[in-house]
């Protein structure tokens, strides 16, 4: 077996399932197209920020 | 009062009349086959596209990254990822027929690709419920 075709960053993993996820979310927790975008931004922002946060708590847990 | 539309398990505002056609579960079965399936057999062109966008674009960049692929279950964890996977419906049976997807995980991106496996799946159910809903008219 050789290498993955695709071998992304772990912040690159992290953003595209953020993307993937959040477009998920939007289109079915709200009913009218405006709320969707708002609420996918939302879910989008929330998923990339928490990832961000708890790095860095684990990054001054490990030192 | 048993109305003909409650006999369609369509009450209150729905859809529109034309979108009521079909067999109630349809759009739930055919959404979890199908990817974005059960919104297009709505007639909701933009969602559909989009959701099987997301889902089938996670379910393949999992496969690139070398995923697993879930075929039997020897412990607990091996059954939740066996279920989630089983949630993508068709593209999951056809990796499993054509023999696409890792059977052990070995390298690093492979973990994040059983992953995205995984939640392509769970996300997919997400969307067949919200096809059947819309069926019913309990979302607009």
């Amino acid at each position: 077996m050789g290498n993955p075709i695709f071998q992304p960053s772990h912040f690159a993993a992290v953003v595209l399932f953020a993307l993937f996820a959040s477009t998920v979310f939007g289109i079915t927790m709200r009913d009218t197209p405006r709320r969707m975008i708002r609420y996918g931004i939302y879910c989008f922002v929330l998923f990339v920020a928490s990832a961000i946060v708890l790095s860095w708590v684990m990054y001054f847990i490990a030192r | 009062m048993a109305t003909e539309e409650n006999k369609n398990g369509t009450a209150g505002s729905g859809p529109k009349p034309e979108s009521y056609q079909g067999w109630v579960y349809l759009p739930l079965l055919v959404g979890w086959l199908v990817p974005g399936g059960g919104h297009f057999l709505l007639r909701k062109w933009g969602r559909g596209a989009l959701l099987a966008a997301a889902i089938l674009g996670m379910f393949v960049l999992g496969l690139a990254m070398q995923g697993k692929v879930y075929g039997s279950a020897h412990d607990i964890l091996d059954i939740l990822g066996l279920a989630g996977d089983l949630g993508n419906g068709l593209p999951y049976l056809i990796s499993r027929f054509l023999g696409i997807g890792a059977d052990q995980v070995l390298v690093t991106t492979a973990d994040y690709g059983t992953r995205f496996i995984v939640v392509a799946g769970l996300l997919n159910v997400i969307a067949a419920v919200d096809a059947h809903n819309l069926r019913t008219g309990r979302k607009s």
